[in-house]
Protein backbone atom coordinates (compact mmCIF):
# COMPACT_ATOMS: atom_id res chain seq x y z
CA UNK A 1 0.00 0.00 0.00
CA UNK A 2 2.85 2.21 0.74
CA UNK A 3 4.21 1.45 -2.66
CA UNK A 4 0.44 2.37 -4.26
CA UNK A 5 1.11 5.71 -2.42
CA UNK A 6 4.46 6.43 -3.39
CA UNK A 7 4.25 5.57 -6.72
CA UNK A 8 0.95 6.47 -7.71
CA UNK A 9 -1.35 8.37 -5.90
CA UNK A 10 1.84 10.74 -4.89
CA UNK A 11 2.11 11.22 -9.08
CA UNK A 12 -1.56 12.45 -9.61
CA UNK A 13 -0.49 16.25 -9.49
CA UNK A 14 1.60 16.08 -11.50
CA UNK A 15 1.05 13.88 -14.27
CA UNK A 16 -2.44 16.54 -14.17
CA UNK A 17 -0.54 19.46 -14.07
CA UNK A 18 1.43 18.08 -17.46
CA UNK A 19 -1.76 16.83 -19.26
CA UNK A 20 -4.14 19.15 -18.88
CA UNK A 21 -1.77 21.81 -20.18
CA UNK A 22 0.29 19.64 -22.79
CA UNK A 23 -3.52 18.30 -24.32
CA UNK A 24 -4.02 22.10 -24.54
CA UNK A 25 -0.94 23.19 -26.32
CA UNK A 26 -1.48 20.01 -28.64
CA UNK A 27 -5.00 20.99 -29.57
CA UNK A 28 -3.56 25.12 -29.76
CA UNK A 29 -1.31 24.20 -32.34
CA UNK A 30 -3.21 21.86 -33.95
CA UNK A 31 -5.99 24.74 -34.53
CA UNK A 32 -3.49 27.00 -35.68
CA UNK A 33 -1.71 24.62 -38.21
CA UNK A 34 -5.31 23.72 -39.71
CA UNK A 35 -5.93 26.12 -41.88
CA UNK A 36 -6.60 24.72 -45.33
CA UNK A 37 -10.77 24.92 -46.11
CA UNK A 38 -10.51 21.30 -47.44
CA UNK A 39 -9.57 20.41 -43.97
CA UNK A 40 -13.12 19.64 -41.61
CA UNK A 41 -12.81 21.76 -38.22
CA UNK A 42 -13.60 18.28 -36.25
CA UNK A 43 -9.80 17.13 -37.37
CA UNK A 44 -8.32 19.06 -34.71
CA UNK A 45 -10.33 16.91 -31.55
CA UNK A 46 -9.22 13.93 -33.68
CA UNK A 47 -5.93 14.60 -33.85
CA UNK A 48 -5.75 15.82 -30.50
CA UNK A 49 -6.73 12.30 -29.21
CA UNK A 50 -4.84 10.59 -31.28
CA UNK A 51 -1.76 12.50 -30.29
CA UNK A 52 -2.54 11.87 -26.69
CA UNK A 53 -3.26 8.25 -26.62
CA UNK A 54 -1.13 7.04 -28.99
CA UNK A 55 2.00 9.02 -28.19
CA UNK A 56 2.25 11.52 -25.10
CA UNK A 57 -0.07 10.06 -22.56
CA UNK A 58 1.58 6.52 -22.65
CA UNK A 59 4.93 7.78 -23.36
CA UNK A 60 5.95 11.59 -22.77
CA UNK A 61 4.02 10.86 -19.26
CA UNK A 62 6.21 7.86 -18.63
CA UNK A 63 9.38 9.48 -19.40
CA UNK A 64 8.11 12.24 -16.68
CA UNK A 65 7.39 9.59 -14.41
CA UNK A 66 10.92 8.13 -15.20
CA UNK A 67 12.45 11.67 -13.73
CA UNK A 68 10.36 11.32 -10.76
CA UNK A 69 9.70 7.53 -9.62
CA UNK A 70 13.05 6.13 -11.03
CA UNK A 71 15.03 8.92 -9.18
CA UNK A 72 13.18 8.34 -6.25
CA UNK A 73 13.60 4.54 -6.20
CA UNK A 74 17.08 4.57 -6.91
CA UNK A 75 17.90 6.87 -3.97
CA UNK A 76 15.73 5.19 -1.77
CA UNK A 77 17.34 1.74 -2.25
CA UNK A 78 20.77 3.42 -2.98
CA UNK A 79 20.51 5.11 0.55
CA UNK A 80 19.59 1.48 2.09
CA UNK A 81 22.36 0.19 0.84
CA UNK A 82 25.17 2.61 1.85
CA UNK A 83 23.15 2.62 5.47
CA UNK A 84 23.51 -1.31 5.08
CA UNK A 85 19.94 -1.56 5.42
CA UNK A 86 20.09 -4.10 2.41
CA UNK A 87 22.87 -5.94 4.56
CA UNK A 88 20.68 -6.14 7.47
CA UNK A 89 17.87 -7.69 5.15
CA UNK A 90 20.53 -10.34 3.99
CA UNK A 91 21.56 -11.19 7.27
CA UNK A 92 17.98 -11.42 8.71
CA UNK A 93 17.45 -14.12 5.87
CA UNK A 94 14.91 -12.06 3.65
CA UNK A 95 15.52 -12.14 -0.17
CA UNK A 96 16.26 -8.06 -0.59
CA UNK A 97 15.76 -8.21 -4.47
CA UNK A 98 12.30 -9.43 -3.93
CA UNK A 99 11.51 -8.07 -0.30
CA UNK A 100 12.53 -4.21 -2.08
CA UNK A 101 11.54 -4.52 -5.78
CA UNK A 102 8.81 -6.80 -6.16
CA UNK A 103 6.30 -3.97 -4.73
CA UNK A 104 7.13 -1.61 -6.29
CA UNK A 105 6.79 -3.37 -9.60
CA UNK A 106 3.37 -4.41 -9.08
CA UNK A 107 2.87 -0.95 -7.78
CA UNK A 108 3.74 0.53 -11.08
CA UNK A 109 2.56 -1.89 -13.48
CA UNK A 110 -0.78 -1.81 -11.76
CA UNK A 111 -0.77 2.30 -10.78
CA UNK A 112 1.27 3.13 -13.88
CA UNK A 113 -2.04 2.27 -16.74
CA UNK A 114 -4.92 4.04 -14.42
CA UNK A 115 -2.06 7.48 -14.31
CA UNK A 116 -2.18 7.17 -17.98
CA UNK A 117 -6.15 6.52 -18.86
CA UNK A 118 -6.17 9.92 -15.97
CA UNK A 119 -3.72 11.62 -18.38
CA UNK A 120 -5.28 10.55 -21.47
CA UNK A 121 -8.79 12.21 -19.97
CA UNK A 122 -7.36 15.08 -18.99
CA UNK A 123 -5.45 15.62 -21.85
CA UNK A 124 -8.34 15.80 -24.16
CA UNK A 125 -9.99 17.97 -21.16
CA UNK A 126 -6.94 20.38 -21.83
CA UNK A 127 -7.69 20.24 -25.30
CA UNK A 128 -11.14 21.35 -24.60
CA UNK A 129 -10.79 23.66 -22.29
CA UNK A 130 -8.11 25.83 -25.26
CA UNK A 131 -10.78 25.60 -27.94
CA UNK A 132 -13.41 26.32 -26.42
CA UNK A 133 -12.46 29.03 -24.08
CA UNK A 134 -10.21 30.56 -27.06
CA UNK A 135 -13.33 30.36 -29.14
CA UNK A 136 -11.61 28.70 -32.00
CA UNK A 137 -14.18 25.87 -31.67
CA UNK A 138 -17.99 24.37 -29.93
CA UNK A 139 -17.82 21.96 -27.97
CA UNK A 140 -19.69 19.81 -30.61
CA UNK A 141 -17.20 20.18 -33.39
CA UNK A 142 -14.20 19.47 -30.86
CA UNK A 143 -16.52 16.48 -28.70
CA UNK A 144 -16.78 14.69 -32.52
CA UNK A 145 -13.25 14.81 -33.72
CA UNK A 146 -12.27 13.23 -30.36
CA UNK A 147 -14.83 10.53 -31.46
CA UNK A 148 -13.88 10.34 -35.02
CA UNK A 149 -11.93 7.08 -36.31
CA UNK A 150 -11.45 6.30 -32.37
CA UNK A 151 -10.03 2.70 -32.35
CA UNK A 152 -10.17 1.04 -29.17
CA UNK A 153 -7.06 -1.32 -30.21
CA UNK A 154 -4.97 2.33 -29.50
CA UNK A 155 -6.04 2.26 -25.81
CA UNK A 156 -5.05 -1.58 -25.64
CA UNK A 157 -1.31 -0.34 -27.49
CA UNK A 158 -0.82 2.84 -24.79
CA UNK A 159 -1.53 0.80 -22.25
CA UNK A 160 0.74 -2.40 -23.28
CA UNK A 161 3.29 0.22 -23.44
CA UNK A 162 2.54 1.62 -20.14
CA UNK A 163 3.10 -1.53 -18.66
CA UNK A 164 6.24 -2.43 -20.36
CA UNK A 165 7.59 1.16 -19.34
CA UNK A 166 6.56 0.69 -15.75
CA UNK A 167 8.25 -1.95 -15.37
CA UNK A 168 11.29 -0.41 -17.11
CA UNK A 169 11.43 2.37 -14.46
CA UNK A 170 11.43 0.54 -11.28
CA UNK A 171 13.77 -2.19 -12.51
CA UNK A 172 15.97 -0.36 -14.24
CA UNK A 173 16.01 2.57 -10.66
CA UNK A 174 16.06 0.00 -8.73
CA UNK A 175 19.11 -2.18 -10.61
CA UNK A 176 21.08 0.98 -9.89
CA UNK A 177 20.06 1.99 -6.33
CA UNK A 178 20.40 -1.82 -4.95
CA UNK A 179 24.03 -2.00 -6.59
CA UNK A 180 25.64 1.55 -5.48
CA UNK A 181 28.62 1.61 -3.81
CA UNK A 182 30.08 4.20 -2.00
CA UNK A 183 28.71 7.13 -0.27
CA UNK A 184 25.64 9.62 -0.82
CA UNK A 185 27.49 11.51 -3.65
CA UNK A 186 27.38 7.66 -5.58
CA UNK A 187 23.49 7.55 -4.67
CA UNK A 188 23.33 11.24 -6.45
CA UNK A 189 25.00 9.67 -9.26
CA UNK A 190 23.14 6.19 -9.32
CA UNK A 191 19.97 8.10 -9.33
CA UNK A 192 20.78 10.12 -12.47
CA UNK A 193 22.03 7.31 -13.93
CA UNK A 194 18.89 5.58 -13.31
CA UNK A 195 16.86 8.76 -15.21
CA UNK A 196 18.88 8.64 -17.65
CA UNK A 197 18.98 4.85 -18.80
CA UNK A 198 15.34 4.12 -17.91
CA UNK A 199 14.78 6.90 -20.51
CA UNK A 200 16.72 5.87 -23.26
CA UNK A 201 15.25 2.47 -22.77
CA UNK A 202 11.87 3.30 -22.67
CA UNK A 203 12.66 5.23 -25.63
CA UNK A 204 14.29 2.13 -27.64
CA UNK A 205 11.22 -0.36 -26.14
CA UNK A 206 8.79 2.34 -27.34
CA UNK A 207 10.05 1.81 -30.87
CA UNK A 208 10.35 -1.76 -30.78
CA UNK A 209 6.18 -2.32 -29.33
CA UNK A 210 5.37 0.24 -31.98
CA UNK A 211 6.81 -1.86 -34.89
CA UNK A 212 5.24 -5.05 -32.94
CA UNK A 213 1.97 -3.81 -32.51
CA UNK A 214 1.21 -1.22 -35.00
CA UNK A 215 2.48 -2.38 -38.13
CA UNK B 1 29.80 -22.52 18.36
CA UNK B 2 31.84 -20.46 15.67
CA UNK B 3 34.63 -22.10 14.11
CA UNK B 4 36.37 -20.59 11.06
CA UNK B 5 38.76 -22.60 9.53
CA UNK B 6 41.76 -21.42 6.84
CA UNK B 7 39.72 -18.53 5.57
CA UNK B 8 41.17 -16.98 2.21
CA UNK B 9 39.52 -13.71 0.84
CA UNK B 10 40.60 -11.73 -1.66
CA UNK B 11 38.91 -8.84 -3.67
CA UNK B 12 40.39 -8.55 -7.41
CA UNK B 13 43.79 -8.84 -6.92
CA UNK B 14 44.17 -7.92 -3.33
CA UNK B 15 44.30 -10.31 -0.81
CA UNK B 16 42.42 -9.71 2.08
CA UNK B 17 42.81 -12.41 4.60
CA UNK B 18 45.30 -14.99 5.13
CA UNK B 19 44.40 -18.32 6.37
CA UNK B 20 42.46 -17.53 8.90
CA UNK B 21 41.30 -19.74 12.13
CA UNK B 22 39.24 -19.03 14.98
CA UNK B 23 37.19 -20.82 17.57
CA UNK B 24 34.18 -18.26 18.84
CA UNK B 25 33.15 -19.56 21.90
CA UNK B 26 28.84 -19.58 23.29
CA UNK B 27 28.51 -17.76 26.25
CA UNK B 28 31.41 -15.25 26.11
CA UNK B 29 32.05 -12.17 24.11
CA UNK B 30 34.69 -12.68 21.73
CA UNK B 31 36.30 -9.58 20.12
CA UNK B 32 38.19 -8.64 16.52
CA UNK B 33 40.21 -5.93 16.97
CA UNK B 34 42.72 -4.38 14.69
CA UNK B 35 43.64 -1.08 12.95
CA UNK B 36 41.61 0.10 10.05
CA UNK B 37 41.53 -1.62 6.63
CA UNK B 38 43.07 -4.79 8.29
CA UNK B 39 40.56 -7.20 7.41
CA UNK B 40 38.44 -8.08 10.53
CA UNK B 41 35.07 -6.38 9.27
CA UNK B 42 35.52 -8.68 5.90
CA UNK B 43 36.50 -11.81 8.66
CA UNK B 44 33.15 -10.44 9.78
CA UNK B 45 31.20 -10.15 6.90
CA UNK B 46 32.46 -13.35 5.50
CA UNK B 47 31.65 -15.25 8.69
CA UNK B 48 27.70 -13.99 7.96
CA UNK B 49 28.20 -14.36 4.42
CA UNK B 50 28.33 -11.15 3.08
CA UNK B 51 30.70 -11.83 1.42
CA UNK B 52 31.99 -14.99 -0.42
CA UNK B 53 35.32 -16.47 1.07
CA UNK B 54 37.40 -17.83 -1.86
CA UNK B 55 38.78 -20.98 0.41
CA UNK B 56 38.25 -22.67 4.44
CA UNK B 57 35.09 -23.23 6.25
CA UNK B 58 32.97 -21.23 8.53
CA UNK B 59 31.15 -23.60 10.79
CA UNK B 60 27.93 -22.63 13.22
CA UNK B 61 28.11 -25.49 15.51
CA UNK B 62 29.39 -27.78 13.04
CA UNK B 63 27.21 -26.87 10.39
CA UNK B 64 29.67 -25.67 7.29
CA UNK B 65 28.38 -22.37 6.09
CA UNK B 66 30.16 -21.92 3.07
CA UNK B 67 29.30 -25.24 1.30
CA UNK B 68 25.47 -24.52 2.17
CA UNK B 69 22.35 -23.82 -0.47
CA UNK B 70 20.45 -20.55 -0.13
CA UNK B 71 17.58 -21.97 1.96
CA UNK B 72 19.88 -23.45 3.89
CA UNK B 73 21.80 -20.06 4.83
CA UNK B 74 18.31 -18.67 5.11
CA UNK B 75 17.99 -20.88 8.19
CA UNK B 76 20.96 -20.52 9.90
CA UNK B 77 20.82 -16.40 9.36
CA UNK B 78 17.41 -16.86 11.37
CA UNK B 79 19.81 -17.68 14.40
CA UNK B 80 22.16 -14.56 13.77
CA UNK B 81 21.39 -11.54 15.18
CA UNK B 82 23.68 -8.49 13.79
CA UNK B 83 24.62 -4.83 14.99
CA UNK B 84 25.70 -2.86 12.70
CA UNK B 85 28.27 0.29 12.81
CA UNK B 86 25.61 2.89 11.57
CA UNK B 87 22.80 0.48 13.87
CA UNK B 88 21.23 0.08 10.32
CA UNK B 89 17.62 0.58 11.36
CA UNK B 90 14.87 0.62 8.55
CA UNK B 91 14.65 4.45 8.83
CA UNK B 92 10.97 4.23 6.97
CA UNK B 93 9.75 1.89 10.11
CA UNK B 94 9.35 2.95 13.94
CA UNK B 95 11.17 1.55 16.53
CA UNK B 96 8.32 -1.36 17.11
CA UNK B 97 8.13 -1.86 13.08
CA UNK B 98 11.74 -2.23 13.16
CA UNK B 99 11.58 -4.88 15.96
CA UNK B 100 8.69 -6.48 14.96
CA UNK B 101 10.07 -6.98 11.17
CA UNK B 102 11.69 -9.88 11.87
CA UNK B 103 9.43 -11.40 13.93
CA UNK B 104 6.55 -11.10 10.75
CA UNK B 105 9.04 -12.44 8.48
CA UNK B 106 9.82 -15.47 10.44
CA UNK B 107 7.72 -16.51 12.89
CA UNK B 108 4.09 -17.50 13.04
CA UNK B 109 3.58 -15.54 16.21
CA UNK B 110 -0.01 -13.65 16.90
CA UNK B 111 -0.18 -10.13 17.02
CA UNK B 112 -0.50 -9.94 20.84
CA UNK B 113 2.70 -12.26 20.46
CA UNK B 114 4.66 -10.17 18.71
CA UNK B 115 3.76 -6.95 20.57
CA UNK B 116 4.60 -8.51 23.57
CA UNK B 117 8.14 -9.85 22.16
CA UNK B 118 8.87 -6.18 21.12
CA UNK B 119 7.64 -4.86 24.71
CA UNK B 120 10.33 -7.28 26.12
CA UNK B 121 12.90 -6.49 23.56
CA UNK B 122 12.61 -2.66 24.02
CA UNK B 123 12.37 -2.99 28.06
CA UNK B 124 16.03 -5.00 28.20
CA UNK B 125 17.47 -2.13 26.04
CA UNK B 126 15.92 0.11 28.83
CA UNK B 127 13.60 1.94 26.21
CA UNK B 128 10.48 1.44 27.33
CA UNK B 129 7.10 3.68 25.68
CA UNK B 130 9.62 4.34 22.86
CA UNK B 131 7.86 2.19 20.24
CA UNK B 132 6.31 5.03 18.41
CA UNK B 133 9.32 6.92 17.30
CA UNK B 134 11.30 7.11 13.94
CA UNK B 135 15.21 5.98 13.78
CA UNK B 136 15.60 9.64 12.37
CA UNK B 137 14.35 10.56 16.02
CA UNK B 138 16.35 8.39 18.35
CA UNK B 139 20.05 9.79 19.36
CA UNK B 140 22.88 7.22 18.63
CA UNK B 141 22.91 5.87 21.35
CA UNK B 142 19.38 4.49 21.22
CA UNK B 143 19.68 3.70 17.87
CA UNK B 144 22.03 1.89 18.93
CA UNK B 145 19.95 -0.24 21.87
CA UNK B 146 16.85 -1.01 18.66
CA UNK B 147 19.58 -2.44 17.06
CA UNK B 148 20.69 -4.53 19.65
CA UNK B 149 16.75 -4.79 20.35
CA UNK B 150 16.25 -5.76 16.83
CA UNK B 151 19.19 -8.39 16.99
CA UNK B 152 17.52 -10.40 20.06
CA UNK B 153 13.94 -10.23 19.05
CA UNK B 154 14.50 -13.42 17.31
CA UNK B 155 16.56 -15.24 19.82
CA UNK B 156 19.60 -15.22 18.51
CA UNK B 157 22.57 -17.99 18.71
CA UNK B 158 24.67 -16.10 17.50
CA UNK B 159 25.53 -12.35 18.17
CA UNK B 160 27.89 -10.20 15.48
CA UNK B 161 28.07 -6.33 16.79
CA UNK B 162 30.11 -4.17 13.77
CA UNK B 163 31.73 -1.36 15.77
CA UNK B 164 29.39 -1.16 18.46
CA UNK B 165 31.07 2.10 20.17
CA UNK B 166 31.76 4.08 17.01
CA UNK B 167 30.33 7.24 17.38
CA UNK B 168 29.45 7.37 20.70
CA UNK B 169 30.75 9.43 23.77
CA UNK B 170 32.83 7.69 25.90
CA UNK B 171 29.88 7.07 28.56
CA UNK B 172 27.21 5.38 26.32
CA UNK B 173 29.71 3.32 24.66
CA UNK B 174 29.83 1.67 28.25
CA UNK B 175 26.26 1.39 28.41
CA UNK B 176 26.17 -0.85 25.00
CA UNK B 177 29.27 -2.55 25.98
CA UNK B 178 27.45 -3.82 29.70
CA UNK B 179 24.22 -4.97 27.19
CA UNK B 180 25.93 -6.67 25.21
CA UNK B 181 27.82 -8.53 27.58
CA UNK B 182 24.72 -8.75 29.94
CA UNK B 183 22.70 -10.29 26.81
CA UNK B 184 25.49 -12.78 26.28
CA UNK B 185 26.08 -13.93 29.65
CA UNK B 186 21.89 -14.48 30.16
CA UNK B 187 21.06 -16.14 26.94
CA UNK B 188 24.80 -17.81 26.42
CA UNK B 189 25.20 -15.98 23.24
CA UNK B 190 28.08 -16.80 21.09
CA UNK B 191 28.79 -12.61 20.33
CA UNK B 192 31.24 -11.54 18.27
CA UNK B 193 32.39 -7.85 18.18
CA UNK B 194 34.65 -6.10 16.20
CA UNK B 195 35.83 -2.43 17.60
CA UNK B 196 38.94 -1.21 17.40
CA UNK B 197 38.23 0.65 20.56
CA UNK B 198 40.41 0.15 24.00
CA UNK B 199 37.68 0.79 26.38
CA UNK B 200 35.38 -2.28 24.59
CA UNK B 201 38.56 -4.71 24.80
CA UNK B 202 39.34 -4.10 28.76
CA UNK B 203 35.64 -3.85 29.75
CA UNK B 204 34.03 -6.89 27.70
CA UNK B 205 36.91 -9.02 26.14
CA UNK B 206 36.90 -12.43 27.30
CA UNK B 207 38.40 -13.97 24.00
CA UNK B 208 40.33 -11.39 21.95
CA UNK B 209 41.63 -11.89 18.36
CA UNK B 210 44.39 -9.33 16.66
CA UNK B 211 43.81 -9.22 13.51
CA UNK B 212 47.07 -7.56 11.57
CA UNK B 213 47.78 -7.60 7.52
CA UNK B 214 44.93 -9.73 7.31
CA UNK B 215 45.99 -12.23 9.06
CA UNK B 216 45.29 -13.66 12.90
CA UNK B 217 48.34 -12.27 14.11
CA UNK B 218 47.55 -12.89 18.35
CA UNK B 219 45.10 -14.41 20.71
CA UNK B 220 44.30 -13.58 24.55
CA UNK B 221 42.09 -11.97 26.42
CA UNK B 222 41.56 -8.43 28.12
CA UNK B 223 44.17 -9.01 30.66
CA UNK B 224 46.95 -10.44 28.67
CA UNK B 225 46.62 -7.92 26.20
CA UNK B 226 48.13 -5.60 28.54
CA UNK B 227 50.99 -7.75 29.62
CA UNK B 228 51.85 -9.26 25.77
CA UNK B 229 55.27 -8.41 24.17
CA UNK B 230 53.98 -8.68 20.41
CA UNK B 231 55.47 -5.19 18.99
CA UNK B 232 52.07 -5.03 16.59
CA UNK B 233 49.78 -5.48 19.50
CA UNK B 234 51.86 -2.61 21.61
CA UNK B 235 51.65 -0.39 18.61
CA UNK B 236 47.95 -1.01 18.62
CA UNK B 237 47.05 -0.84 22.24
CA UNK B 238 50.00 1.82 23.55
CA UNK B 239 49.27 3.95 20.49
CA UNK B 240 49.56 7.60 21.98
CA UNK B 241 52.14 9.04 24.50
CA UNK B 242 50.20 8.98 27.46
CA UNK B 243 49.15 5.29 26.81
CA UNK B 244 53.19 4.53 26.22
CA UNK B 245 53.81 6.14 29.99
CA UNK B 246 50.96 3.61 31.43
CA UNK B 247 52.84 0.91 29.64
CA UNK B 248 56.05 1.91 31.05
CA UNK B 249 55.12 2.42 34.22
CA UNK B 250 53.17 -0.91 34.10
CA UNK B 251 56.13 -2.84 33.26
CA UNK B 252 58.45 -0.85 36.09
CA UNK B 253 55.89 -1.90 38.58
CA UNK B 254 55.95 -5.84 36.80
CA UNK B 255 60.06 -5.63 37.52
Amino acid sequence: MDEVQFIGINSIPIVALMSTFMGAVISLQTASNMDSPLLPAYTVGYITQSSIILEFSPTIISLILAGKVGSNIASEIGTMRITEQIDALEIMGVNSINHLMLPKILASVIYFPILIVFSMFLGMFGGFLALVISDLQTTETYILGLRSWFDPYNIFYALTKTVAFGFIIVSVSSFYGYYVKGGSLDVGKASTKAVVISSVVILIANFIITKLMLL
Amino acid sequence: MISVRNVNKTFGKQQVLFDVSADFEPGRINLIIGQSGQGKSVLAKSMVGLHEVDSGQILFDQRDFTTMQKSERSEIRQEIGMLFQGSALFDSMTVEENIKFPLSMFTKMTKKEMQDRVDFCLDRVNLQGRNALFPSECSGGMQKRVGIARAIAMNPKYLFCDEPNSGLDPKTAIVIDNLIRDITYEYGITTIVITHDMNSVMEIGDKVIFIHQGKKWWEGDRHSIITTDNPEIEAFVFASEFMKEIRSSLKAQNS
